[in-house]
This record gives C-alpha cells, structure tokens and sequence, in this order.
C-alpha cells in the first residue's frame, strides 16, 4: 500500500480508491499536544487545498487541509474521546479521516517517505 | 476562520503563544535571553516571544504543566523588565503614578500595581517592592520599554530609573519549590506570599520573591546574568524541578485566572472592569493624586462598569480563544480575551469581558467556535485554587 506525504506535513495511504489521511510524527512534534480534533462529516465533497479539518493543541487551532479531492466516507471517531492519539500514534490510530479518490492524478507529485524524510531535514 | 497557524505554515508559525505579543518586534530580529544556550541545550523549542527568543516548551507543554502543580518548574522570565526607583522621594513619586499605597508599604513587602492612563486604561500590571534601598518594580517583557518612557515622562528629576537589563529572572513554582530553594538557599522558606528579601547563593546575591504566575506556592529569584546558568543548573540538579517554559505558563496562569497583558488588559480595559479593583489601594482612593484616579473611581461608585472579567467553564474539549464572541441567547453579550484546554480539569476555560448583567457565577452563556454554539458558564475566577502560602497560615 503506498503511503504519499505532502508539504503540508500530511500522510496519504490509499488502496484501491479509498484514502486514508493523517499528519505526521513531525507535524504532531510541531502542534504540540494535541486536545481536540474535529473531523469532516461522512459525505462531505472536499476539493483539494480545502479545509477538511480542525486541530488543536494546547497552543493554538491549525487547519488540515484536503491532500487531495474527494468525498468523505469517515472520520476517526476515536479521536473525539482520545485526541491524544494524534500524538502517540500520528500515523496509525491518529488518522484524520477517509475519502474516496476522485481524481488519482492528484497523488503524482507527492512524495514518497524518503523524500518526505529529506523535506522535513531541510527545514529543521 | 481559524485562529493561529496554519499546518501550511507549519515550520516558521507552530509554537508562537500568540502571535500578536511579537507583533512590535517583528521589526528586529529577536534578542537572546542569558540562558539561551541552557535552553537549547535542555532541549527546549524557542520561539520569538516580546522581541526575545524563548522556550515554549521542552518536553510537552502539557507535562510541564502537570508537573509544576505536582514537583517544581522553572520558568525562565528574564524578558520581564526589573526596574529599580530610588531617591529620597521615590514612594512620593511612585504615588503619583501607581495606585499603590507606596508610601507605607512595608520594607520586604510587595504589592500588585498598575500602570493607568489619564482616562484608567491599564497601560501595564506589574509587581512593586519595597526592597529598602530602592522600590522595585517586576513589569511585562512586551511592555518595558512603553514602561520606561512612561516612567521617565512622570517621575521627578530627583528619582533615579534604573533598568537591571543585565539580571535574570527566574521563577520556580510549584508545591516542592519551597522545599527545593530552601536546600540551596537558606531562609527563603520563611517568606510568606507577596515577601521578598536578599539572600546569598554561592557567595552570590540573589533577590528572591515569594510569588508567580502560576497559581502555585513559589518564588521568582532574580540573578545576574553571569550566574544564572549556574543557578538554573543547580536547581534542575534537583530531582523534583524540570524546566518549564512559556506554553505552561499561558496554561498555569489561565487556570489560576490570572490576566495576560496584550489579551485580557488593554489600553481599552480598566481596573474595576477587569476585576482589579483590589490594585486601588483603599487608602488612596480619596486623595487620589495618581494618574488615572478619577476615572477609576467614577467606575467604582458608579457601582460598576459596562462589562466585567468574567471566568467561563467551557463542557468539552474545544477549546474557546481570544476573539471568540460570548452570547446570551441570541444577544452577543461579550468577547473571549484568553481561553484554552485546562490540563488540570480535563475541559476547556476561558476568560471574557462580558456585560455586567451577564457576569453573576452560574449564568449560562454560549461561545461562537467556528459556527458552533459551545455551552460556558460563568463561574467564580481561579478556575483551579491558589496555592499561596500566606503569613500566618500552618
């Protein structure tokens, strides 16, 4: 299953037509600790670049935004009662939420995670 | 929509506090702190903050702050201005422009002060003490230099303003800071709340204060620069004492309901509105003869004002912001000046000026977040009990 990373400190994993999206360890390790979540509604329509979601640190609120196009099919439910998640697991139990890829050109382009892994070197 | 950063502006805007208190430095490249280098080397993620670079935080803003309500944190607040009046007649100076009853404050005593305008706007909170030879006043680090000037344009030309730029401040809180200190300098657990003396520490003097901003038992010690490191060093040697820094701070003072310069007081808030009407010194209020007297008296007698600092005790998670609007019903009633996850309850606080009306404890009230109407009630400010340890107290 290929996972893809964008500028935006966000992973992609998709299969088949289904992606799931969350940021990552080094966008967790930015934010802070993180104490509320808010997930985009199952059937929303998100445009790439749109905001999708909410996510707050004991600092300050920061959108996510949509990777790429595509229509909400879930949001983890398990980051209401447990935000934490979002920094003990970014890129495993802390995912944002699913869509269904509209439009698979949208994922050329992105990185891979080595290419990630050097991206976030360059800015430290 | 969203206050604060942006994951797209991710690496330059993640950890400002707030972005506005840099907003007069923007200008200049942030200066370093005495203890940059110990900092950094604790770990720390600076950040600009009141044209300095600080520490937002070393391992978790939340763990910092558990910790200081548990152990011990020290706080380095080295960007705070330590000013010094003296002369013969600085009490009789500083009353023309504190609201402070100077004059007769005792020798090792201190007291919470403010900086008013002719109108009773608060220019700055601060802290003065009567160390003996001279009074000390502990103001803002984003405020300072506006200080100053006020300072110089009002006081007499037989005082003298001095400036200890070349000392730091450090600030350890936390329910085992008495005992920490006590160990490394002795006498300093005798001080009660709002006390303060000079003391020795390795054959060097140190300033030491009973006080904080956290809501906790502890002291700020101020230091010269050349010897703070070492000072900080010897106190983290100490197994209950972690560094905390600025994000804990915000959290701390939130829960103790204690104000923020630049957020919960403006130019554009008062004494008596903010809930400060304790800083008007009884004794004072008729003669007066300080700047900004007559407003706030008008305030007082007029039995209150417009709106009032409030406290709001917010049922989730969602945390409410400076900016968000407070409602009654329908009716927009008043503005969120400071708010944020409260480690400590587990839910969200805030602070807010809202009309007087809507101000008793217990009124229910909502909070606009992003669309949503977010159930707040008013309760009694701290949010989370002071640990102060008084005069006479066991």
């Amino acid at each position: 299953m290929p996972r893809y990373f964008t500028e935006e400190h966000e992973w992609i994993d998709v299969e088949g037509d289904s992606a799931t999206i969350g940021i990552t360890d080094y966008a967790q390790e930015q934010l802070g600790d993180i104490v509320f979540v808010e997930t985009p509604q199952t059937g929303t329509e998100l445009a790439k670049g749109a905001e999708a979601a909410v996510v707050e640190s004991v600092k300050a609120a920061s959108d996510v935004y949509a990777p790429i196009s595509g229509t909400v099919t879930e949001g983890n439910a398990a980051l209401d009662d447990d935000p934490e998640l979002v920094n003990s697991s970014p890129e495993d139990e802390g995912w944002f939420f699913r869509l269904t890829v509209s439009d698979a050109s949208e994922l050329e382009g992105l990185m891979d995670e080595a290419a990630y892994k050097t991206f976030c070197e360059g800015l430290d | 929509m969203v206050k604060g950063p942006g994951l797209r502006a991710l690496p330059h805007c993640a950890g400002n506090l707030s972005m506005s208190d840099n907003d007069d430095f923007e200008d200049q490249p942030p200066e370093k702190l005495p203890l940059d280098s110990w900092h950094r080397n604790h770990g720390a993620r600076m950040v600009p903050f009141a044209g300095y670079e600080m520490p937002i935080q070393y391992e978790g803003i939340k763990a910092e702050h558990d910790w200081t309500r548990s152990h011990a944190s020290l706080f380095d607040v080295s960007h705070m201005g330590q000013l010094a009046v003296s002369g013969d007649n600085a009490a009789h100076e500083l009353e023309k422009i504190l609201p402070t009853a100077v004059a007769n404050l005792p020798e090792g005593q201190m007291r919470y002060s403010l900086l008013l305008t002719e109108a009773g706007g608060i220019i700055d909170d601060l802290i003065v003490t009567n160390t003996g030879p001279h009074f000390a006043l502990v103001v803002n680090g984003a405020c300072k230099w506006d200080d100053i000037a006020h300072l110089r344009e009002h006081l007499d030309d037989d005082v003298t303003l001095t400036h200890f730029d070349d000392f730091a401040l450090l600030a350890l809180q936390g329910p085992e800071a008495a005992d920490v200190l006590e160990a490394l300098v002795p006498g300093t657990a005798d001080l009660s709340f709002m006390r303060a003396g000079l003391f020795q520490w390795n054959g060097q003097h140190v300033w030491v204060s009973r006080a904080g901003y956290t809501g906790e038992d502890g002291f700020e010690i101020s230091i010269h620069q050349s010897h703070a490191a070492a000072l900080a060093d010897a106190l983290v040697a100490d197994e209950r004492v972690k560094p905390a820094g600025l994000g804990a701070r915000d959290s701390l003072r939130l829960e103790a309901g204690l104000p923020l310069y630049g957020h919960d007081l403006t130019l554009d808030t008062d004494p008596v509105s903010a809930g400060l009407g304790f800083a008007l010194a009884k004794s004072r209020r008729q003669d007066g003869g300080y700047i900004g007297h007559a407003p706030s008296m008008a305030r007082l007698e007029d039995g209150g004002t417009a709106s009032r600092r409030v406290g709001l005790a917010l049922e989730g998670r969602l945390p409410a912001r400076e900016g968000a609007k407070v409602y009654s019903g329908e009716a927009l009633v008043g503005t969120v000046t400071s708010g944020g996850f409260s480690p400590t309850l587990g839910h969200s606080v805030a602070m807010a000026f809202v009309e007087t009306e809507r101000a008793e404890p217990g009124t229910q009230l909502t909070i606009d977040v992003r669309g949503k109407r977010l159930p707040a009630r008013v309760v009694p400010l701290p949010f989370v009990p002071h640990k102060y340890v008084r005069k006479g107290a066991s």
